[in-house]
């Protein structure tokens, strides 16, 4: 079991908006392994189930971690769903917790993976304190 | 791993039911899903096969109300049962905070249960965790089946099996007709609750 402080979740929600909504991702959720959710932000529009998605999200990033293992990767670096009008993209804070952003085609799959990797390493700067 | 969110006043804890195949994790689900579905503002999850069987697993959020200002959100998971699928269910266990057993009655699934408890032992070593440690409780499934003349293994057998080491909590019932499927579930978030509590501290 583990908390998170207050200060440290606003710090983390300060983040999420200002490096990934601000460049037009729909929703940005951070979770951990077992599926929790951590902190939510979207641009209001997204009406689907945050806490059934978290939970298959974790399923799917720890089936696919699982698969890497298996063919002799550590991990794959990109875990990467385009959809027609929605696209998701997984990335691995640290060993505890998951970032994961949902956008449409107005975001390019290279800047975002940029600034994904700016706000991870935030999070696990805010994570350690 | 159960988490308390300072921010929104809420802790997030994952109960998983496991056990061997076809012994009643998902109908266990199904029942407290129709018993509680004013309660419950999500369709059930279920992640299935062509032939019904649970592939990855199933999933459904609780909210049990709150305790100290905090809301208590429980989420409980199935693992899939079947033996080929062993992987899938190490990954279910990740970040588990209670575990319901669910075993079956029927005397030609004695072996499956003893070897389904084993593994579970195991698999919770790989993530660290301790069967003798963290909250368990049994469910002897499919007293039902008794009135159908199948042949059961009686409580002594499946205490002797199962719990002679183990000396957990353990319910006789059936989820089919949700015989003490409350009754496990009430046991259970309160055994976990009581050890977040000692961690707490």
């Amino acid at each position: 079991m583990y908390n998170v402080s207050q200060e440290q979740l606003e710090t983390i929600d300060v983040t999420l908006k200002e490096d990934l909504l601000s460049i037009g991702v729909h929703c940005a959720i951070v979770i951990d392994v077992a599926g929790n959710t951590i902190a939510q932000l979207d641009d209001g529009h997204c009406t689907f189930d945050v806490t059934s998605f978290a939970a298959l999200a974790a399923g799917n990033f720890a089936a696919v971690d699982a698969m890497a293992k298996l063919v002799g990767e550590q991990q794959f670096s990109l875990h990467f769903h385009r959809g027609e009008n929605e696209s998701i993209h997984f990335s691995k804070v640290n060993e505890d917790i998951l970032l994961i952003c949902i956008f449409g085609q107005d975001v390019s799959l290279g800047f975002l993976r940029l600034k994904t990797t700016e706000v991870i390493n935030k999070i696990k700067i805010i994570w350690q304190r | 791993m159960g988490f308390i969110n300072v921010k929104k006043k809420e802790v997030q804890i994952k109960i998983v039911y496991y056990g061997p195949g076809r012994g009643g994790k998902t109908t266990n689900l199904d029942y407290i899903n129709k018993k509680y579905k004013q309660r419950i503002k999500t369709e059930m999850v279920s992640i299935k096969t062509h032939g019904d069987r649970t592939l990855f697993f199933d999933f459904l959020p609780v909210d049990i109300g709150k305790i100290h200002g905090f809301d208590i959100k429980i989420q409980l998971y199935t693992v899939p049962g079947q033996v080929k699928y062993n992987a899938t269910r190490k990954l279910v266990l990740k970040g588990v905070d209670g575990i319901v057993f669910v075993a079956d009655l029927q005397r030609e699934r004695r072996d499956s249960n003893i070897k389904s408890l084993e593994q579970m032992k195991e698999n919770l070593l790989t993530h660290n965790k301790d069967a003798f440690k963290i909250p368990l409780v049994l469910q002897y499934n499919k007293i039902d089946l008794k009135d159908q003349g199948i042949p059961l293994l009686s409580v002594e057998e499946m205490e002797q099996d199962l719990n002679s080491e183990l000396k957990v909590p353990y319910f006789v019932g059936s989820a089919l007709t949700g015989d003490s499927v409350v009754e496990t579930l009430k046991k259970i978030i309160s055994m976990t609750l009581i050890s977040f509590r000692k961690e707490l501290q």
